[in-house]
């Protein structure tokens, strides 16, 4: 016992009781989730969509960058050659167990087709439900096209 | 109104003693059934508060109060839940293990003075009666850890057994040195002892034995900083690792019930259980304030809760041989100096010595 003083005194315990009695009186950093949300930054990479042109064209044209630089190899690509006689997917398909969220093919693909939203509160009720389909993603894009094109507006300056 | 409260409480004194107490255990025991539900709430809130969080917030009841109703939502959800038995189970100590471990906490309030004159039993022996049940406790513990047929469970009830037998040593002394004090064994007779104000509790004279008390009292509950006895970190939960359901919920209830008799023992034993901490006080020492009353026990029981979470929230979990060490070498050897310095005082006549009924 190297000093009796502070053994029986416990002062370094009673310094940790008022670290926490301190924090007892501070104000809580917890959101209450659903009611408050955290800010957002442009740039979050969520569920994916595939864009279209004003003019309503598909923007993708098959060039299989995507599927090639994606890590988890969770993109299948076929392509066909469509009426107008333009080079289109015929089945572009993203395993979204497989993805891991890391925005290459959003930075590989030359015509920003295969963008990543900021929408991150998606659920499946079904298996097979995980597998985003071409149609699924055209979708995604249409719907939130506004938004898309908002995020990427404001993230431009820094690319 | 007035003259049916009158033909109620005519009523009640007709009724025959047996009668009467049954009814009084029946409410004491609801009591603390409900103050468990609520400390288990309010513990989450403090240790949530102490961390930051919010604590618990989603159930209300009747729209009131965020999270007012957790209590009871948890307690509908492990009562509709399955009590798994393992297959290697003793069956019927696997069973009894729950109840022997809740029934001690809750007979031990028998004893306690919950005001004046509201006791249920007031045996001149409680002191006794409370080291006796407090030792049966543990055989809740040891029957449930062993019956389980488990070795995590077999591991945390070895451990709190060695522990609770340690502690009860450390706690049974502090408890001599209250008993010099009062020169009583009679719970109702230790609090009227220490009447004369706020100084004149046994704390102040005793306050070694106080810290002693209540650091063991910590122990024997199993609560944090050490509840190595379910040390989730090594051994999953310890002696009710294989309890679920309302098995679960029982030990639970016992171990929260245990902390709420410790607080109530520590305001009885050293903080002058029912007596207002204004009275004898100039100025505020003769209004309705220095009136002897239950409020005065519920508060103190209350602070004495706050200070168990407020421990568990600070201080991390102490390693077995250092509970072993700090028990037989550190809080026994201080109880055994300070009886003897009772001693000196009892033969000089100071502090509680010095009061007439030791003449």
């Amino acid at each position: 016992m190297a000093n009796p003083l502070k053994t029986f005194l416990m002062p370094e315990l009673l310094k940790g009781m008022s670290v926490t009695a301190r924090t007892f009186f501070t104000r809580k950093y917890t959101l209450n989730y659903p009611e408050e949300k955290a800010p957002q930054s442009p740039r979050f990479r969520g569920l994916h969509a595939l864009r279209r042109y004003a003019n309503g064209e598909e923007r993708c044209i098959a060039c299989k960058l995507c599927e090639t630089v994606c890590p988890a190899t969770c993109i299948t690509i076929d392509s066909d050659v469509s009426e107008d006689g333009t080079r289109r997917t015929s089945r572009y398909d993203i395993d979204l167990f497989k993805c891991i969220y890391c925005g290459f093919c959003e930075e590989a693909c030359p015509v920003d087709a295969i963008v990543l939203t900021r929408i991150h509160e998606y659920h499946m009720e079904n298996r097979g439900e995980n597998i985003m389909c071409k149609d699924k993603l055209l979708a995604v894009g249409e719907r939130y096209e506004t938004l898309i094109a908002a995020d990427r507006a404001a993230d431009a300056p820094y690319r | 109104m007035h003259t049916t409260i009158h033909h109620l409480l005519a009523l009640w004194a007709t009724l025959p003693e047996i009668v009467r107490t049954l009814v009084w255990i029946l409410i004491i025991t609801i009591g603390v059934i409900l103050c468990v539900a609520f400390l288990t709430l309010w513990e989450r809130k403090v240790i949530g508060w102490m961390q930051l969080r919010r604590g618990p917030n989603r159930v209300r009841i009747f729209g009131l109060l965020p999270g007012l109703g957790q209590p009871f939502a948890d307690v509908f959800k492990l009562l509709t839940k399955e009590v798994v038995v393992p297959s290697g189970a003793s069956q019927f100590l696997f069973r009894i293990a729950p109840a022997l471990a809740l029934v001690p906490a809750l007979a031990a309030w028998a004893v306690i003075p919950l005001s004046p004159e509201l006791v249920v039993s007031k045996a001149n022996a409680g002191l006794l009666y409370l080291l006796a049940l407090s030792s049966m406790g543990v055989y809740g513990i040891i029957l449930a850890g062993w019956s389980a047929n488990s070795k995590y469970a077999m591991l945390g009830a070895m451990r709190s057994a060695a522990q609770m037998v340690a502690y009860e040593i450390a706690m049974g002394f502090a408890l001599v040195g209250v008993l010099m004090a009062a020169g009583s064994m009679n719970l109702g007779d230790i609090v009227r002892h220490q009447q004369g104000g706020f100084l004149a509790w046994n704390w102040f004279w005793l306050f070694p034995l106080f810290v002693v008390y209540f650091i063991a009292g910590v122990a024997e509950t199993n609560r944090a900083p050490f509840d190595v006895a379910e040390g989730e970190s090594e051994i999953v939960a310890g002696f009710h690792v294989e309890y679920s359901g309302i098995a679960f919920a029982l030990f639970f209830l016992a171990e929260y019930a245990n902390m709420i008799l410790i607080s109530a023992l520590t305001a009885v034993f050293f903080f002058g259980g029912w007596i207002s901490p204004v009275a004898g006080y100039p100025l505020i020492g003769h209004t309705f304030l220095a009136d002897p009353s239950f409020f005065w026990l519920g508060l103190k029981v209350f602070v004495f809760l706050f200070l168990f979470l407020w421990l568990r929230a600070t201080f991390p979990r102490y390693r077995y041989d250092q509970i072993m060490r700090l028990g037989w070498k550190a809080l026994i050897p201080v109880t055994l100096v300070w009886i003897g310095v009772e001693m000196v005082m009892a033969a000089i006549h100071i502090g509680p010595w010095a009061r007439p009924w030791f003449h």
